[in-house]
């Protein structure tokens, strides 16, 4: 169903230019994040009105579209945001990540390996790895301009010395080509070494913070580390109980209140992939159980 | 007259135009790989791709340099019943378009400063035809090299130097379009 009453894609055209020319540049500049003028979405910010706004400057009639939030094509958030560009683009949607030809995701980056003719549209919150580090804006530009990225060692020292090792998770701050320190938004870091010459085009979109950054096909990504202390991806020392697959993020999902859970992969195409293949894990009864108990 | 500068623009603009983008968008995302843009049929001398560039990204907020043959009345008033973009001079466009003669020096336009490296001017070089061989290219959005002939590899390679300021080239021909964004590295044949 398209609906009529609005332009293709909801924003009306001069926005759409004006955002197509942030992200020529952010792509001519990875890493660097071009101020646009954000606009007011049917949806608060910080439901992912950055994502929305570049998916929209990029869709065309043709793209089958797909949309993750932590991984999950069936929560609210990607639900209502895949069926708004269904009505307002008139696009395919799909679950399928092999299929879509634009993803639009918040916080994760599908386990499945992406492909040329892809783009990822990344939903962000916080644009500027140095925020918490440095609150005013126009020092923080000083410092991207200066290469002056000392302060986020340190946090990652802190870190060390605080901790034994590097404790952030998620968010864990980037340096692009060898010059800008970029937030790869709030992704868990096991998803960081496929931001590194992955083979689709990468778009950051952050509403609220009115920025827009990418990352082209094949742009050398960096984990910031120490030499003593190197970046590992680390994940839940777990299998996934329904699929078995022991080299995926796992979500950590409680069953009951007497301590019970179970670990299921965040990307639930790639779990289902999986599990129409055969693949079982520990509890692959579960969800028919669950069925049967209903 | 008239009615070449009336007719010419996308037939569907808003699903025209978001074609068209993603055309560019992929030229500049894989710089040195040949695309096909249509969609508009501007005056001549410009090309269908370099029309096409126009009127995807410009409008009244990004002022346009038209060099060398480029400069004439009928691509004036197409460019401004399209794209109402105002016309300017090499220093304070956002746009330039034109031969790679007449778009020279490099050093005129706006590269941008070092805390908004953004703020720079997108050359639209009109060029007579694309071959997958000449200058060898690499960086980011190439997977290993790429190759495309360049008019002057040269001044490219210093603009290239700049980064992250300097100025993105788009090469059109025809129906086809080409990127070669500031981060790509230039091979020249000494070093290559």
């Amino acid at each position: 169903m398209n609906d009529q009453a609005y332009n293709f894609a909801y924003l009306d055209e001069q926005t759409k230019r004006m955002i197509r020319r942030a992200i020529l540049k952010g792509l001519a500049i990875p890493g660097y994040q071009v101020p646009f003028a954000s606009r007011e979405m049917p949806m608060p910010y910080g439901w992912g009105t950055g994502g929305v706004q570049v998916s929209a400057a990029v869709l065309t009639p043709e793209d089958r579209f797909k949309v993750i939030d932590q991984g999950a094509d069936d929560t609210t958030n990607a639900v209502s945001i895949r069926s708004f560009f269904q009505r307002t683009a008139g696009v395919d949607a799909t679950t399928d990540t092999a299929e879509a030809s634009v993803i639009q995701t918040r916080h994760r980056i599908p386990e499945e390996a992406l492909r040329e003719d892809q783009i990822l549209v990344y939903q962000v919150p916080i644009p500027e790895p140095l925020r918490f580090l440095e609150p005013r804006e126009s020092e923080t530009r000083k410092m991207h301009s200066l290469e002056e990225y000392g302060l986020m060692h340190v946090k990652l020292y802190e870190d060390i010395a605080k901790h034994g090792h590097i404790a952030t998770s998620y968010a864990y701050p980037v340096k692009v080509e060898g010059r800008y320190v970029m937030d790869p938004s709030p992704i868990p870091k096991f998803d960081n070494p496929k931001l590194g010459n992955n083979a689709a085009v990468q778009l950051f979109g952050a509403g609220r913070e009115q920025r827009i950054y990418a990352l082209p096909p094949y742009t050398d990504v960096i984990s910031l580390d120490f030499e003593d202390h190197p970046f590992e991806a680390s994940k839940a020392d777990h299998a996934c109980d329904l699929c078995g697959s022991t080299h995926s993020y796992l979500d950590e999902v409680i069953t009951d209140d007497k301590g019970g859970r179970m670990f299921v992969c965040s990307d639930t195409d790639y779990c289902e992939k999986r599990q129409a293949e055969g693949h079982t894990g520990r509890r692959s009864d579960a969800t028919q159980l669950q069925e049967v108990g209903q | 007259m008239q009615s070449q500068t009336l007719s010419g623009g996308f037939t569907d603009p808003a699903r025209d135009a978001a074609r068209s983008f993603r055309s560019v968008m992929d030229a500049i995302a894989h710089p040195g790989t040949i695309y096909d843009i249509t969609g508009a049929t501007p005056p001549a001398p410009l090309s269908i791709a370099a029309g096409s560039v126009l009127l995807t990204l410009c409008d009244t907020d990004t002022p346009v340099y038209l060099a060398g043959d480029a400069d004439c009345d009928a691509v004036r008033s197409w460019i401004a019943f399209h794209t109402g973009a105002p016309i300017a001079d090499a220093a304070n466009c956002h746009f330039a378009i034109g031969t790679w003669e007449a778009l020279m020096p490099l050093s005129q336009y706006s590269i941008g400063t070092s805390e908004y490296p953004d703020r720079s001017a997108t050359l639209i070089v009109e060029t007579a035809g694309f071959a997958a061989n000449g200058t060898t290219l690499s960086g980011p959005g190439i997977k290993d090299t790429a190759q495309l002939n360049l008019p002057d590899a040269e001044a490219l390679a210093s603009n290239a130097a700049l980064y992250p300021l300097g100025l993105d080239v788009l090469f059109t021909c025809g129906s086809q379009i080409a990127g070669l964004p500031r981060s790509t590295t230039i091979h020249l044949p000494e070093t290559a």
